[in-house]
């Protein structure tokens, strides 16, 4: 039984990778994929925005509450509420913990839409057409989310305004040594650490929803059941990739 | 003209098409009928080539299927239009998008001369001002229309149809299977269509393929149909009262 398990492991794995092949293959007429591409960054990127920038601010807030509470050292400078903030947004929330949102809203979006149209047969229609159905569905999204980093640093911005607003008007820390922390021992190699993850994880955002949405088989009730497995391998996939990434890019 | 010769597919253990050999004729609306679970979907999604039979050949005019590279068989789909048994349409653009979209994705043709003719298919398969509606708000009957605009704008040289009036009231079921069929005549295209509807059988079957547990237990036209002594044609057509009336009407006129 468990070898049954791991051969349906590799078998999928194994089908993810033709898929991606496949995705690069026979491209859609450019006229064509040039309105997809638009349309999907409306769908996936901007349509992000406002949960982006609400939870980042929020979050960003709650970092720099907590850190200001735990510094009971009087030893301890004030602006660390600040460089704390930096540090937690710019290396961790903004592109890990937003990316696993994302994997939430993005992802299942992206798997219930092509899981719709595996049951409604439109993927077989566009298969009969001659077109390449793949490649029609998933390179759109892959570009799309190409700007995804765009999304981030959005998230960055709003993550340190959250903090600064928490900080200063929770009375925790003056702005002053607020905006020292955040310019404190500032390393421009965290910034592309956070970027380098973040185009990763474009890429992840974009193909196993996908997968899961192409490759689906039955009814509404599967789509559903395609959408949280989905949004639960991409997270995996996520969090793995990030240590991996962490490991090799700062450790 | 579409030849099959000893087609087998199976998924896992399941055997489902066992060596069927036929030919599809050029003009004609050819039909593929049978039991729920004989085989008939399997059968059209190979002639599609959406699956791949383990046996046999699929020769369209004269190209073998299987010999076909990726770029031939996808050449070839542009000749093929596909009317699906729940229309398929795409639900996120409009009527006017769904029936353009081939000739978007295949043609050089400009934006005028693709509205000129999604205009001309839409009016031939009446439905002249639906243009702007999306498929949510059409009606069944609506949506296949749709479907066979939609299939037929780029000119197919083969039409599949699988189950076309499936949900539909009887009038709007015959509309459409008439409109297939003058379709068919029209453009001289070779028409496959998969159904149980013994309406159709009556009204557009000119060539029919009887499958049985994933053989072809039969074939001939409509008017064959009701004269054979064939017990697995019998015993599906003959399933209801009224055709057992038709069998004994056509009877009689052979008597008189």
């Amino acid at each position: 039984m468990a070898l049954f398990y791991y051969m349906n492991y590799l078998e999928n794995i194994g089908r993810y990778f033709l898929m991606i092949g496949e995705v690069f293959r026979k491209p859609t007429k450019w006229s064509i994929m040039k309105d997809l591409i638009l349309k999907e960054i409306d769908d996936l990127i901007f349509n992000s925005l406002g949960i982006v920038v609400f939870i980042s601010f929020f979050v960003g807030g709650v970092i720099a509450i907590q850190t200001a509470l735990n510094i009971d050292n009087p030893l301890i400078p004030k602006y660390l509420v600040g460089f704390a903030t930096r540090q937690s947004i710019i290396l961790e929330f903004a592109p890990t913990f937003t990316s696993i949102i994302m994997a939430g809203k993005v992802g299942s979006y992206i798997t219930s839409s092509i899981g719709t149209m595996r049951v409604t047969e439109q993927i077989d229609a566009l298969e009969v057409m001659g077109v390449n159905s793949i490649n029609y569905l998933v390179f759109p999204k892959i570009i799309a989310l190409l700007i995804y980093p765009f999304l981030i640093s959005i998230g960055m911005f709003f993550g340190i305004l959250g903090g600064w607003v928490a900080g200063v008007f929770g009375g925790y820390s003056t702005s002053a040594e607020f905006i020292q922390g955040l310019q404190s021992d500032f390393d421009m190699y965290h910034v592309f650490y956070a970027f380098t993850k973040t185009f990763v994880f474009a890429f992840i955002l974009a193909t196993i929803p996908s997968f899961h949405g192409y490759f689906m088989r039955g009814g509404a009730l599967e789509v559903g059941k395609a959408s949280t497995t989905s949004f639960v391998w991409t997270s995996i996939v996520i969090i793995i990739l990030n240590y991996i990434l962490t490991q090799m890019l700062l450790g | 003209m579409i030849l099959v010769e000893n087609l087998h597919k199976s998924f896992g253990e399941a055997h489902i098409l066992k060596g069927i050999s036929t030919c599809f004729d050029q003009g004609k609306t050819n039909l593929i009928i049978g039991q729920s679970g004989s085989g008939k979907t399997v059968f059209l999604k190979s002639l599609l080539g959406l699956f791949q039979p383990e046996e046999g050949k699929i020769c369209y005019n004269d190209r073998i299927y299987s010999q076909l590279t990726d770029d031939e068989k996808r050449d070839l789909r542009k000749e093929m239009g596909m009317v699906f048994q729940g229309s398929a349409l795409f639900d996120s653009m409009t009527i006017e998008q769904n029936v353009m979209f081939p000739l978007k994705m295949f043609t050089d043709m400009s934006k005028e001369e693709m509205e000129e003719r999604v205009d001309i298919v839409l009016k031939r398969v009446n439905l002249p001002d639906a243009h702007k509606k999306f498929p949510s708000e059409a009606s069944g009957g609506m949506q296949k229309r749709v479907a066979i605009a939609r299939a037929i704008v780029n000119n197919p040289k083969y039409l599949f149809c699988d189950e076309p009036n499936s949900g539909l009231d009887p009038k709007t079921a015959i509309l459409i299977d008439n409109l297939i069929q003058e379709i068919t005549k029209e453009y001289d295209i070779t028409t496959v269509i998969n159904t149980h509807d013994m309406n159709s059988v009556m009204e557009i079957g000119e060539k029919i393929v009887f499958l049985k547990d994933g053989h072809k237990a039969w074939e001939g036209s409509n008017k064959e149909i009701f004269k054979t002594d064939n017990e697995a044609v019998t015993n599906f057509v003959y399933s209801s009262e009224l055709f057992k009336k038709v069998r004994v009407m056509y009877q009689e006129e052979d008597r008189n």
